[in-house]
């Protein structure tokens, strides 16, 4: 599955309303809901003992876990951490696995777990913060408004662009970022999110707002016109 | 509807999570006023860029590593 598909549903339904209003009407893909059977199956075997149902799941899914890894940790030796020692996780505790979530979603919820415990580590050597700083005052203010440069993406080598990304999302607390990539990358709902960060829907909403803004002010020192 | 007002509802307003009454005011406000219409652009092509599929792919030897320490772990875990 590519990064554009989420259970096998178009694109445009991980965009928020106002972005998929632009692009192409909303459809469901047929495979949707076989997929989902299938899965349940895979679980089932996987539970038995079947390692080839779990790679199965593994392959499903190792995108995702690792796109997420390299967003929350922000370089690629930890992201390759991350899926390995997420993947192992749930291979350990996979009879721990009710089957009330998506795998996919208790998988997330366990790189979350081990990605905010790897960013913990690193906060005592002051590399990343992880939580919001306890003396920001709440109030976010755009400072830029320069107009970007039409269609960054086109200009720039796709390694670039990971660059550019990833730094800018790494000046961000670790989780602004993570409900950043979970409500608008991942294209989980909001109360999904909160669920999986333990958060109340309203502090999902606040921080999504704030990751937003600052990430838009980031990239703005990037592809400002001129 | 100021720009201050405005720049508060401009992640509902991307969710469409607001009442049409008020999606509407801000819709004026965003034909009128420059500084408000690039934050909605940029804002919104924020995320575009970091929806872009062709980004962040999984390398072929990370995945490799991760299959082959996944069937020496789970295999030796599983004996």
């Amino acid at each position: 599955m590519d990064m554009g598909t989420f259970f096998g549903q178009s694109a445009s339904l991980l965009l928020p309303a106002a972005l998929r209003s632009n692009t192409q009407t909303v459809t469901i893909n047929p495979a949707q809901a076989g997929l989902a059977r299938d899965e349940s199956l895979l679980v089932t075997e996987a539970k038995a003992g079947n390692y080839a149902a779990f790679e199965e799941l593994v392959s499903r899914y190792e995108k995702k876990i690792y796109r997420l890894g390299l967003n929350l940790t922000g370089n690629p030796e930890d992201a390759e951490d991350l899926l390995q020692e997420t993947f192992l996780k749930a291979f350990q505790h996979l009879s721990a696995f009710r089957e009330d979530s998506r795998f996919y979603t208790w998988i997330v919820r366990i790189a979350i777990n081990e990605g905010l415990m790897k960013l913990r580590k690193r906060r005592s050597s002051k590399e990343v913060p992880v939580d919001e700083p306890t003396n920001e005052d709440g109030e976010v203010i755009p400072r830029e408004f320069a107009d970007w440069r039409p269609n960054p993406e086109q200009e720039l080598q796709r390694v670039e662009m990971e660059t550019i990304l990833r730094n800018a999302a790494k000046a961000l607390p670790a989780t602004f970022r993570t409900v950043f990539f979970l409500r608008d990358v991942e294209g989980l709902s909001t109360e999904e999110t909160a669920e999986m960060l333990n958060l109340s829907v309203g502090a999902v909403k606040a921080r999504l707002f704030r990751a937003r803004l600052r990430l838009r002010e980031e990239l703005s020192k990037t592809f400002k016109r001129g | 509807m100021n720009c201050k007002e405005v720049f508060q509802e401009i992640s509902n307003y991307l969710d469409g999570n607001m009442d049409e009454d008020l999606k509407r005011t801000l819709k004026v406000h965003l034909k009128c006023c420059h500084h408000c219409q690039v934050l909605f652009d940029t804002t919104r092509k924020t995320i575009e860029l970091y929806c872009d599929g062709k980004l962040y792919e999984l390398p072929d030897d990370v995945r490799n590593r991760l299959h082959t320490a996944l069937r020496q772990k789970c295999q030796t875990q599983s004996h």
